[in-house]
Order: structure tokens, then C-alpha cells, then sequence
């Protein structure tokens, strides 16, 4: 009675998550140039097109790099913050914490107007970089998240085990620390890396007119007219997230990590 | 080993790089851009500084009303559809085997992680005559030949639903994961079914969390700056399109840093609310 409730709530918002995904795969097989629904014909050129069309692969390349540079950057700050907050006493510190999160809070918009402004007024607007702070700026909040977390989660005797025996902090979180929260590391670099990949607000105002990332070139290229190497660059992009948050809830705890046991009390 | 305050100075060295990175880059943009709002747009370039307040002056015309009036408007019915579908479908997630939990997960965070211009993309090609859903029912027999669905307020309203279902779905999850199961056997125990029990147990001992999530997800649904702009009509407009258009294509910096001045401070009354909200939650 409950299952088979369940199944059938299950189904229909399964149906509706997955539909617009069903018809964008359709339409990316498709053999010639038309977005049609059944496709006519059946070919996976518009995948080789991605990688054959030197705009396409430039904006891939653009979109890897961004992500890959900014996730990590967003893990240099969240690392020694997140450590600080849980090794140290120190109230007023939370307020860093508190801007960490605020400009994933905030409506994006916000966040990448404010950006905009800054890198004009400063004349470093449109260089790549800027893109790559901002991107770490705007989601230091998931690493930060993960890492709090993976720090709450330690037992603190393992640690004061390591310090009687005459470890400093530098060994104890080399020796200790850093294995345990190992796995909330990988899992904050790979939220903030996938979100990195996706971003389009902020990557345009601030490195939208001279760049193209893959999120972009696909807005630009929706303005001047579809073509079924959108579709096959979806597909890709839902593929790809689909696979590190596969490969997180394989060697990681995911209902863990969005909260279904963080809580002690 | 006990959290001790910072005794030395070098004990606050972690906090040096983390702290002027994020007072850099996103307290010091912050302060600028509210700066800007109070400048002179120039229109040859960006803008020129000044103290005038035209900008937020502009607010009190009827076409910024209506835009305002649309937005929290949208951004409610997003919040209220969500909050439906979701909380139904967290419970009974919540209480599925672990691997149908995660593999729910895994679907929600990578549809939640997609792009809004993906999203647009792909509602917009469901929404076409060519490629749309129209084209299914047609083969059905259902209807006589395609239609386009969108631009509609419908379209618009149904992908920022999709956008923010699997959000709302997360924000839920931890609260019902954690909610006593014990609760709802009582319930059925008694007598109640399974339907009975979920509206007359889980929503009530719910309620402060529902109330939450609604704001929560109407902030998220207030971000929205794409989806309305692909799938709607200029009368379907939020004010984050307005903002993003009156920075990009007017090149009026000064004006949409006002109205963004005014959307961080809705959010924040907002989370504000939200706040209240837990804690009132937390005494009960």
C-alpha cells in the first residue's frame, strides 16, 4: 500500500525531472541539422562536434580550466578557515565563516554584479583570472560546508591521543586530520568544481566579453539560432555531473554529506 | 584536545589568507557596488562618481512596480509548487532503502548542479512546436498537429519549478530524515492512513521546517535571471533579468547596482525571517 504509493509518486517526478532530458538526448542524435522530436535518423555526430568545432572545444577547455583552478582555490580558503574555526576558540572568527556563505546565499545576480563593479573599477575586467576568484569567491561556500562538517565528524580524543605522545599541530594534522577529512576534501572540491562548470552569471559579467565559456557559448549560440551540438553539450554536461556525484556517493557517505546524520543531539 | 582561544599572534596565521581573500574579493565588490548606486550613469562609459540618489528614485515609477510585484509573485508560486511536490516526495524518500536514497541523490544534485541556461535550453526545446511535447500527444492521437507551449507564463513557471524542486527536495532531507519515525507508527497503530497520518502527524510536527523551506526557496527562485527571459515574455521579466539587462545591455551600471542594493536587502529580510523561523522551531 505505502510501496506502492511510493512507486507511483516516485515515477511521476522522476517522469518530470527526466522529460526535458529524454527530449534534449532525442534531439541531440538527430542526423541533420534540425531539432526534431522523435529524431530523424540517428547519428552521434553532434557529440564529435563538441570536440571537432574549434569553438565548441575552446569553450570546453575554457570551462575545465575555470573549473578545475577555482575549485581548488576556493579549497585553499576553506581549508585553513574551516580549521581554524574547529581547532580554535575564537566567536568572532564566525563572521568569516558567515561571508563565506553569504555570496552563495544571495541571489547570484548579487554576487556577479558586485564582481562586475569591482574588476572595472580596479581595470582588471575581462582577464581570465578574474574569472577564477570569482568562481572561487562564489562557491568557497560548498567546500566550506563539506569541511566544517568533516571536522565535527572527528572524535577530538584521536587527536589529544596524538598530542600527549608529543605531536604538534602541524604533525597531528598531517598524521590525523588530514586522512579523516580526506573524503569531505574530495567531495567540496568536486560540488564546487561541477558548480564551476555550470556557472553562467558570473563567468559573463565578469569575463563574458572576451571569453566563452561552455555555458555562454551555449546562451550566444541561443540567441543566434539552435543547433543539436547544444543538445549534445547538455547531455554531456548532466553525464558528467552525474558521474562525479556517482563516484562521491561510491566512495563517499552522500546522505551523510546533505545532512541526514550531522546531527549529534 | 580542547578548542583553545589563540594565544599567540602566529596562531591566527591560517585565518590570514582565507580572511583577505573574502574581504578582497567579496566584501570590498560588495561595497563598491552599493558605492555605484549612488553614481551618475555616464553614458559613454560606465558611470561617473557622484551622490545622487535618481537611482533608487527610479524605484517609485509603476513599471518597476509591476516588474517587483511579478517577481515576488513568480518566486512565490515557484516556492509554493515545490513545497507540495517536495515534501511528499522527501518523506517517502526518507524512509526508502539507503540505495534508492542515494541514487535519488546522485539524479537531484546533478539536475540541481545544471546550468540555468541548460535548463532553458532544454525547456525551450520541450516547449517547441518541432521538438516539443506537442509532438508526442500528436502521435497519440491526442491532438491534431504541434503547437509551441512557450513563450507562456506556464513555461516559465514550470522550469523554475524544475530548477528548484531538487533544491527544495535538499533542504528538506535533513529535517525528515531525522523526524521519529515512531511518530507516524503511532499513527497507523491507531488506526490512521498511511495518507491520513502523513497530513495529520508529519506536516503538523513539520510545520516550522516547511515554513523555512518555503523562504528559502523562494530566495532561490528569486535569483532566477534566465529562465523567464528564454521562456517568457518581457512582461514575464524579474527583477534579476532587469538587473543583468540594465548592466550587459544598457550598460547602465548605476541603476542596476541599485536594484541590486534593494534585492540583497529583501534577502536578507528574508533569511532573516527564515532565522526566526528555526528558532521558533528549536523552542517548540
Amino acid at each position: 500500500m505505502n510501496g506502492l504509493l511510493q512507486k507511483v509518486y516516485f515515477g511521476l517526478v522522476g517522469l518530470f525531472l527526466s522529460l526535458p532530458l529524454i527530449v534534449v538526448a532525442g534531439v541531440s542524435v538527430n542526423e541533420k541539422q534540425d531539432l526534431a522530436f522523435p529524431p530523424k535518423g540517428f547519428s552521434l555526430g553532434w557529440y564529435g562536434e563538441i570536440f571537432a568545432n574549434v569553438e565548441w572545444r575552446n569553450a570546453l577547455f575554457a570551462s575545465i580550466t575555470l573549473a578545475a583552478l577555482s575549485a581548488a582555490v576556493a579549497l585553499l580558503i576553506a581549508l585553513p578557515l574551516a580549521w581554524f574555526l574547529w581547532r580554535r576558540h575564537a566567536p568572532w572568527a564566525n563572521i568569516f565563516q558567515l561571508l563565506g556563505i553569504a555570496p552563495f546565499t544571495l541571489p547570484p545576480v548579487i554576487t556577479a554584479l558586485g564582481l562586475l563593479t569591482f574588476w572595472a573599477a580596479t581595470g582588471f575586467y575581462g582577464q581570465p583570472a578574474t574569472a577564477v576568484i570569482s568562481h572561487a569567491i562564489f562557491f568557497v561556500t560548498l567546500p566550506l560546508v563539506t569541511l566544517s562538517l568533516g571536522f565535527s565528524s572527528i572524535d577530538r580524543s584521536l587527536v589529544e591521543a596524538a598530542a600527549t605522545m608529543g605531536a604538534d599541530d602541524r604533525t597531528i594534522f598531517r598524521t590525523v586530520v588530514l586522512p579523516l577529512i580526506l573524503p569531505y576534501l574530495i567531495s567540496g572540491y568536486a560540488f564546487a568544481f561541477v558548480l564551476s562548470l555550470n556557472e553562467y552569471i558570473v563567468a559573463y559579467m565578469t569575463i563574458g566579453f572576451t571569453m566563452e565559456t561552455l555555458p555562454i557559448k551555449i546562451f550566444n549560440a541561443l540567441r543566434y539560432g539552435y543547433t543539436p551540438t547544444m543538445a549534445s553539450v547538455t547531455i554531456l554536461f548532466v553525464a558528467i555531473a552525474a558521474t562525479i556525484f556517482g563516484l562521491v556517493a561510491r566512495f563517499g557517505d552522500l546522505p551523510k554529506l546533505l545532512g541526514a546524520m550531522s546531527s549529534k543531539d | 584536545m580542547r578548542r583553545e582561544a589563540p594565544q599567540k599572534l602566529t596562531d591566527y596565521g591560517p585565518l590570514v589568507f582565507p580572511a583577505g581573500m573574502l574581504i578582497v574579493f567579496f566584501v570590498v565588490p560588495f561595497a563598491t557596488m552599493i558605492a555605484v548606486s549612488f553614481f551618475r550613469r555616464d553614458p559613454s562609459g560606465f558611470y561617473t562618481p557622484d551622490f545622487v540618489f535618481d537611482n533608487y528614485a527610479r524605484f517609485l515609477s509603476l513599471f518597476f512596480g509591476k516588474v517587483l510585484g511579478f517577481s515576488l509573485f513568480l518566486a512565490v508560486t515557484v516556492a509554493i509548487c515545490c513545497v507540495v511536490l517536495a515534501v511528499p516526495f522527501t518523506y517517502l524518500l526518507s524512509r526508502a532503502k539507503r540505495r534508492t536514497q542515494v541514487l535519488w541523490l546522485v539524479a537531484l544534485l546533478s539536475i540541481l548542479s545544471l546550468s540555468e541556461v541548460i535548463i532553458g535550453f532544454a525547456w525551450s526545446t520541450l516547449f517547441s512546436r518541432t521538438a516539443g511535447i506537442t509532438n508526442l500527444l500528436v502521435m497519440l492521437g491526442i491532438m491534431d498537429q504541434p503547437v509551441a507551449l512557450n513563450p507562456s507564463f506556464g513555461a516559465v513557471l514550470t522550469a523554475m519549478t524544475y530548477q528548484a524542486l531538487p533544491y527544495t527536495v535538499l533542504v528538506l532531507y535533513p529535517a525528515l530524515v531525522r523526524l521519529d519515525p515512531t511518530l507516524t507508527e503511532a499513527a497507523r497503530t491507531l488506526g490512521a492512513s498511511p495518507v491520513k497520518s502523513f497530513f495529520t502527524v508529519v506536516v503538523p510536527a513539520l510545520r516550522n521546517t516547511i515554513v523555512a523551506t518555503l523562504i528559502m526557496v523562494f530566495i532561490f527562485a528569486l535569483g532566477s535571471y534566465l529562465l523567464p527571459q528564454i521562456l517568457g515574455r518581457p512582461q514575464h521579466w524579474t527583477l534579476s533579468v532587469l538587473i543583468t539587462d540594465q548592466a550587459i545591455y544598457q550598460s547602465n551600471m548605476p541603476f542596476a547596482a541599485a536594484m541590486a542594493v534593494f534585492l540583497v536587502l529583501v534577502t536578507l529580510g528574508l533569511v532573516a525571517l527564515t532565522v526566526i523561523a528555526g528558532r521558533k522551531g528549536e523552542a517548540a
